[in-house]
């Protein structure tokens, strides 16, 4: 289903790519692109991680308005980090080889998503208003107790806070885009292969059941590649914001399905194109330094208001 | 055949269902009837496993509802999903289509395809195959789910409460296909009614539920009587029988 609108996504994908690399690049091409090629790599990975992750949120809450990032998971995240920092010191937390800190990051969020998120979700999963605030109150209540936590500790520690908590592109660390790269890559696939259930899952609870499929269960196996795939791209490049809502709807608009298959396809090529696109726009062609995560927080949030305002939930 | 022994279920410190000892017979149409709040949707639900049992046992044949794997019972019971907006953008295909996903995990076989199409036909909504659900009325939405709990192919088929918000004509069609798929395709029907009109017109076995517990257990022309319905709903409409047939004054 709607194979040429995919094709012709993928199309322009492929042309800010190879924009993006090209375009305005000086001297040494043996320095330029793999320069270049790490940051795309990291704007690809982030883009299918998150619009993955919200399109596996949506499908186990049965909506279209919340997301990962709305929920606060990446602000667990950042809390998660902060905390390590405050216990450790940054000197002991610097020590730690990057994989490292990485791969105890993940497993950290791994443990504290499932006992929030899990509790919350088969709480309050039929209702969605009562989602909806918890949500939002919880990702402010994270994102209060982390910066309490800021200022508690010692300068130089916050530094290393802050180098984490706020979306950038700029900085890629190589030996972290490998380990992100083999991460996403393992989610994706398992995603991939849970397709058909996703389907099945987002008929409803009953007619899961009826179909033979545990809600429950499928909903811890969803979490934790929601976690993998959020504290992936939250380690990578910080706090995406409004990306995830903004690029599911507009999946949601160009390839109206209930498919998943279509539907995972889409919104990771939209979102690639978003990143990619965004970014070859802002900073190869208008020349800004402006960070595109400001770009799409706006567009984004506007997003989020219309769904509300619509009440197009589902 | 269905067997519930000693089932009992709380929600907090409310007791819904009271020790529930019951068997449904293999074939026909049973229905459950009872006031608001007798424990009939429950009950239905703990047979279907929405719910986890909290004590006493459950078999539908040799399967253990809660101990056997979920995907085996989805080949053996049903149960219609209330006409849900879940998914509104399925195509009547598409939603009829699901039915056979406890037999291909998502892959189709033709011999998949060719049972979809047999209950497209045999539903009458070959017209419709191509149209999203929420372009249908209510009553050709529930004959798609209806289609697709046959197209699953199952030996019992659960439903609560299908005709609410149905008019006459879509409820009469209803209960109808109903009728036949239990005499001619051999299945056993299961089926929480409010309308004990209905049910006395197509069930061949009646459970009275009040309170939690069984009150009453037979054939409509049994069941149906000013005594007991007086007993089971606390009001006393008058009974007819014309032609053959029990009709209770509303």
């Amino acid at each position: 289903m709607f194979k040429r609108r995919l094709i012709l996504l993928a199309v322009l994908l492929a042309a800010c790519t190879a924009g993006y690399l090209m375009l305005g690049a000086q001297g040494n091409w043996g320095f330029v692109l793999p320069f270049r090629g790490n940051k795309l790599a990291a704007l690809i990975i982030v883009a299918v991680a998150i619009s993955t992750a919200t399109v596996l949120f949506q499908t186990i809450t049965h909506n279209r308005i919340l997301t990962p990032s709305i929920m606060g998971f990446d602000a667990l995240y950042v809390l998660i980090l902060t905390v390590q920092i405050y216990v450790l010191g940054a000197q002991e937390y610097v020590h730690l080889s990057q994989a490292g800190q990485f791969v105890a990051n993940i497993g950290l969020m791994l443990v504290a998503s499932l006992a929030l998120f899990g509790t919350l979700l088969s709480r309050a999963r039929g209702d969605l208003m009562r989602m909806v605030l918890t949500g939002i109150i919880l990702a402010v209540l994270l994102r209060a107790v982390t910066s309490f936590l800021q200022r508690v500790i010692d300068p130089n520690e916050y530094a290393v806070v802050q180098g984490a908590s706020f979306a950038r592109f700029t900085r890629i660390d190589v030996e972290l885009l490998a380990v992100a790269a083999l991460l996403t890559c393992c989610a994706l696939l398992v995603t991939w292969r849970l397709r058909h259930r996703l389907d099945v899952l987002a008929l409803g609870d009953t007619a899961a059941i009826n179909l033979g499929e545990a809600p429950k269960h499928n909903m811890f196996v969803i979490l934790v590649l929601i976690s993998v795939l959020v504290s992936v791209s939250t380690a990578l490049v910080g706090p995406m914001g409004f990306l995830g809502l903004l690029v599911v709807s507009l999946a949601h608009l160009i390839t109206p399905t209930a498919s998943h298959a279509t539907l995972l396809l889409s919104s990771a090529l939209i979102s690639a194109l978003t990143l990619v696109g965004g970014q070859f726009i802002l900073e190869r062609v208008l020349g800004m330094s402006t960070p595109l995560i400001v770009v799409i927080d706006v567009v984004g949030g506007i997003v989020f208001l219309i769904l509300l305002l619509r009440r197009k939930y589902r | 055949m269905i067997v519930i022994s000693d089932v009992d279920y709380f929600i907090g410190p409310v007791k819904i269902l009271d020790g529930v000892n019951l068997e449904l017979p293999k074939g026909g149409i049973s229905a459950l009837i009872g006031p608001n709040g007798a424990g009939k949707s429950t009950l239905l639900s703990l047979i279907a496993r929405l719910m986890p049992l909290q004590a006493g046992t459950i078999t539908v044949d040799d399967l253990t509802v809660g101990a056997c794997p979920n995907n085996t019972l989805a080949r053996r019971l049903a149960i219609l999903p209330q006409a849900s907006d879940a998914a509104p953008l399925l195509t009547v295909r598409e939603l009829v289509g699901f039915g056979r996903y406890p037999y291909h995990k998502g892959r189709p076989t033709p011999d998949d395809h060719a049972k979809v199409e047999d209950a497209l036909e045999a539903f009458g909504l070959v017209p419709f195959a191509d149209r999203r659900l929420d372009t249908l009325s209510g009553g050709q939405r529930q004959r798609a789910q209806v289609a697709m709990t046959y197209a699953q192919d199952t030996g019992y088929i659960l439903l609560d409460e299908p005709l609410n918000n149905l008019d006459i004509a879509a409820s009469r069609s209803l209960m109808r296909v109903l009728r036949e798929l239990a005499a001619a395709h051999d299945r056993t029907i299961v089926i929480v009614l409010h309308d004990i009109n209905y049910a006395a017109a197509y069930a061949d076995l009646i459970v009275a539920m009040k309170g939690g517990k069984i009150v009453a257990k037979g054939t409509p022309d049994e069941i149906v009587t000013e005594d007991i319905l007086k007993e089971v709903f606390d009001t006393d409409p008058k009974v007819h029988r014309i032609d053959g047939k029990v009709m209770i004054e509303v």
